[in-house]
């Protein structure tokens, strides 16, 4: 039984995982092509890295990405972080159920209709917010939207863990709610803020629908140059740069696992050597 | 009792200020849309800024409520647009289906994984999802070309004697789909999967079951509730989505997501495209409900 | 504060009232959608005593230990510490500190800061609070393991910190939530002892809820014993064991024999009472306050009772059986001897004698007796 279930193990993640690497690996491999044809191989170059490199307007779309998707990410965790703290930890009051629908339908809602809809708002109400109905803070607003529902996910599911009796204790000890939140629950939660934020930023990062119906013409974003470029072909270009975006998040999530793999080692050892002198 | 002392009842102190932040932003961004793409689907095509006729008049002293069923009565007539949704919904349907039996053996074999190796297995299922979407699935469209590397490779080992048409054909959106949103089936089936209790299983073997039985008898009825929270995560979506036909998929490829974005973007008709966006909206109401209040119970923490 | 002023709430009785009444915890209830946790509960705790809640689960005993923390707020009733109204306050302005079951330690701090944490939040200065955190730490012996963190820790090392924590601010009222509940067995009696000496040492009055009616007894000046919400006794532990007023709190705290009857014979100094279960009456050396054929229940502790071979001398409140179960336990048997009437006694035999197990065994035919006021009559 145990070698029939080890290899069945092995044959199943060996088909799931290749189906869901090869295609990026490919992608990568074929960055290095020397020709224009992106399938067929003939021979090692590096230099649709340095045609990428040397494209201004690809760069500067890179830029406002990357502007956009470091605030989205971090309106969103405060955003997150409060909404969280309002489904784990507060007792129904009137529109809790709203409010809960509120923030779990992003989650599911196609970006077609969230896209539409907020540039509809913002086009029919814009000049009474004073908000603008194209541009980078229209797209601001549309991702912080959009990623909120996510990082609520990831804060809630912390907060629940986290054990009550930690926070009713320090109320014992004299702090009031703000304190109790900023001294234990926030330290203790950390971790749970920042792969928060890493989602939000990833999500932001890589939309273009929503982007394509709130974005102006000086705020071209990375994906949304992307997508126009490869919606006329194949491009060398593109492979390079997915490379590079990949690369980075690889070395990011080995780092990070790597980091959090350190940090549990050194707790269970920790343990032991508690449980040994007990003193 | 007074609206305030209502309030102050339910909301001691600053709890007002935690809740009305995320509650505000959401209506003001997130609601209230909705309320302004159903208004605007009720006018008409104009050429003006913003493209849409007022549906309210104010004439002659007289306030008068226009609405327009033009778009709507178009959706329902013209059979392109139901041609359209129907489309849309069996290809999600189709793609959740074979996202859940790709996706459920490898959630499975995970979750029966040693717990450090678990964790490893799943950080390597999600990594994929954290790269670009866009990227991953253009990966596909030198993969699935007629001189592309599948049909080139299944050509060299003499399987096949002419280029198979997949890009640009339903199949190819199928896989795209099915590609894009396998973390999103393996997640939610792996939590569930992995806080079974082994011992139900043995106890099921000892009584005389043979594995297969025991899998369909015991495993499967009690992964019901993270099967439900994938295909909804994989489906819903799917039905609107835009990206994945557009790029796999060809003219005959018809999805709703589609259809929105041509309106918007090609003949500029906001109104019909509103329109579409809430029927797609109306045809997803139900599943969006269960998944709300089955999600929102998760927040909560309240057990199911 | 000066004893007679009225504003405290107090009657003005001088000292000594506010000393005996330091807690007073007045009709109080607490429901939660229709469900009673407490039941219109009054007590009165003594300043410097160590009181236990002491029930099963249901009793209604978290919940009343949650009131006085202010985690709860009870639906109806009053609490007082000191003369000081405790309802309207938030926990965090209460001048009383608790010990949780599981200890609560902050993960993200040390030692140190975990006992200094309460100290901040009342802004006393840096030299202050170090002093004060220094003098904790050596109260419960730890001091080489100020910089460590909790994870770091034994469960025994935790406790301690957890307990120097609660004590670090000098608190009016301790309260321990099921003190013993996260130690193994063999840590749990040295600490109780050691529990109880750092606490007298501190000289704080303290309140404890606990399941274990071992713990309460070696702990607690007085216990107070809860089930379904209501409390059905309160006493010192000696009272309870030998003078339990219900048939409850017979049951409840160690082993006992019970048996039903009817008042046969109701005099000044003297009470019969018959019983299906025993061949004679068993008769009380003293007068009781019920009345002729009233339903009462008779309850004689195992300890309390001899049992041998030979018919005793006595003239009442003996029986014959047969030896059916014995239960070894090195310092100790316990001998479950059968009657005629089905009725089973438990009697104690300490084996003081080497080999004294050995005399008798089972299938014995013998007799049980016992004194004319070693047991309790029971009307509830």
């Amino acid at each position: 039984m145990k070698l029939r279930q080890r290899s069945l193990t092995w044959l199943v993640l060996g088909f799931g995982f290749a189906f869901l690497y090869l295609p990026i690996l490919i992608l990568m491999v074929y960055s290095f092509n020397e020709s224009r044809l992106a399938t067929v191989w003939s021979g090692f170059s590096v230099k649709w890295y340095g045609e990428l490199l040397r494209d201004q307007q690809m760069l500067a779309a890179a830029w406002v990405s990357l502007k956009i998707a470091f605030w989205t990410a971090s309106a969103a965790v405060v955003l997150g972080t409060l909404a969280g703290l309002v489904m784990t930890r507060m007792r129904r009051f009137p529109g809790k159920t709203l409010f809960g629908a509120l923030i779990t339908a992003p989650l599911v809602m196609p970006e077609v209709i969230i896209g539409l809809s907020i540039l509809l708002m913002l086009v029919s109400m814009g000049p009474l917010l004073h908000l603008p109905s194209k541009g980078v803070v229209a797209i601001l607003i549309a991702h912080i939207t959009l990623t909120v529902s996510f990082v609520t996910v990831v804060i809630s599911s912390r907060l629940q863990e986290l054990d009550k009796s930690l926070e009713e204790a320090a109320m014992d000890l004299g702090a009031n709610r703000i304190k109790v939140f900023f001294l234990i629950t926030l330290p203790i939660i950390a971790p749970a803020l920042v792969s928060g934020w890493l989602l939000a930023f990833t999500l932001s990062l890589d939309d273009v629908v929503i982007a394509s119906f709130v974005a102006g013409p000086s705020s071209t974003t990375l994906p949304i140059k992307v997508f126009s470029s490869v919606r006329l072909g194949l491009s060398p270009k593109i492979n390079a740069l997915a490379t590079l975006m990949i690369a980075v998040v690889s070395v990011a999530a080995v780092m990070g696992w790597w980091l959090m793999y350190r940090e549990e080692k050194r707790k269970q050892r920790d343990m032991q050597l508690a449980l040994q002198d007990n003193g | 009792m007074k609206l305030r002392d209502l309030l102050k009842k339910t909301l001691p102190g600053s709890r007002w200020g935690v809740i009305s932040v995320p509650y505000l932003w959401q209506l003001l961004f997130f609601a209230i849309p909705f309320l302004i793409v159903l208004k605007i689907s009720f006018s008409k095509l104009a050429i003006a800024m913003p493209p849409y006729t007022p549906i309210l008049e104010y004439v002659d002293e007289a306030l008068t409520l226009k609405l327009n069923l033009g778009n709507y009565a178009a959706l329902v007539t013209d059979s392109q647009y139901v041609q359209a949704y129907l489309s849309s919904i069996k290809i999600a349907a189709i793609s959740t289906l074979l996202a859940l039996l790709i996706g459920y053996p490898i959630a499975y074999v995970i979750a029966r994984m040693p717990p450090s190796s678990r964790n490893i297995a799943m950080m390597l299922v999600v990594l994929p999802s954290w790269t670009s979407f866009l990227i991953r699935i253009y990966a596909w469209i030198g993969i699935l070309k007629n001189n592309g590397l599948l049909n080139n490779f299944l050509m060299k080992l003499g399987i096949i004697d002419a280029p198979l048409q997949i890009l640009y054909t339903p199949m190819a959106a199928y896989i795209g789909i099915v590609y894009a949103y396998l973390p999103f089936m393996v997640l939610p089936l792996y939590t569930n999967l992995v806080k079974h209790d082994q011992r139900l299983l043995e106890a099921a073997y000892d009584l005389g079951a043979k594995p297969w039985k025991a899998f369909f008898t015991i495993t499967l009825p009690l992964s019901r509730a993270g099967i439900i929270a994938g295909c909804m995560l994989v489906m819903i979506p799917a039905v609107g989505e835009f990206v994945i036909p557009e790029l796999l998929g060809g003219p005959d490829t018809l999805m709703i997501g589609r259809v929105l974005w041509n309106e918007f973007f090609n003949n500029r008709d906001w109104p019909a495209a509103s329109a579409v966006a809430i029927v797609m909206l109306i045809l997803l109401m139900i599943p969006i409900l269960i998944f709300n209040r089955v999600q929102q119970r998760e927040l909560e923490g309240r057990l199911t | 504060m000066p004893p007679d002023n009225p504003s405290n709430g107090q009657n003005g009785n001088g000292a000594k009232d506010g000393a005996d009444s330091y807690l007073r915890i007045v009709d109080v209830r607490k429901e939660f959608d229709g469900f009673v946790a407490v039941d219109d509960t009054n007590l009165t705790i003594r300043k410097g005593e160590i009181f236990a809640l002491l029930g099963g689960s249901g009793s209604g005993k978290s919940t009343l230990l949650r009131c006085l923390a202010g985690f709860e707020k009870p639906s109806a009733g009053k609490i007082y510490l000191d003369g000081q109204l405790l309802n309207d306050l938030p926990p965090y302005e209460r001048p009383l500190n608790m010990m949780f079951q599981s200890y609560a330690l902050f993960p993200h701090m040390t030692v140190e800061q975990n006992i200094a944490f309460g100290l901040k939040q009342d802004g006393l200065s840096k030299d202050a609070i170090k002093q004060r955190v220094q003098d904790m730490l050596a109260l419960v012996q730890l001091g080489k393991l100020a910089k460590r963190k909790p994870h770091q820790l034994s469960g025994g090392q935790q406790q301690r910190v957890a307990l120097a924590r609660s004590l670090a601010k000098g608190p009016k009222l301790l309260l321990l939530d099921e003190p013993m509940g996260a130690l193994d067995k063999k840590l749990r009696s040295q600490m109780q002892l050691e529990l109880v000496n750092i606490i007298e040492k501190s000289g704080v009055t303290c309140v404890m809820v606990t399941h274990d009616q071992e713990e309460a007894m070696t702990m607690a000046t007085r216990i107070a014993l809860m089930d379904q919400g209501w409390i059905r006794q309160v006493g010192t532990p000696d009272e309870i064991y030998e003078q339990p007023t219900s048939r409850f709190a017979a049951e409840f705290i160690g082993s006992v024999n019970l048996v039903e009857g009817v008042v046969e014979e109701d005099e000044a100094d003297y009470v019969t009472i018959r019983s299906k279960q025993l061949p004679d009456a068993v008769y009380i050396g003293h007068g009781i306050s019920g009345f002729e054929g009233q339903e009462v229940s008779f309850a004689v502790r195992p300890e309390k009772l001899g049992i041998g071979k030979q018919e005793p001398q006595q003239k009442h409140n003996k029986a014959k059986g047969v030896i059916e179960d014995i239960a070894y336990f090195g310092s100790h048997s316990v001998y479950h001897v059968r009657l005629p009437s089905g009725y089973k006694f438990m009697a104690n035999f300490a084996n003081v004698q080497r080999w004294a197990s050995e005399a008798l065994t089972w299938n014995d035919e013998v007799w049980v007796w016992w004194g004319d006021n070693d047991g309790v009559v029971l009307t509830s």
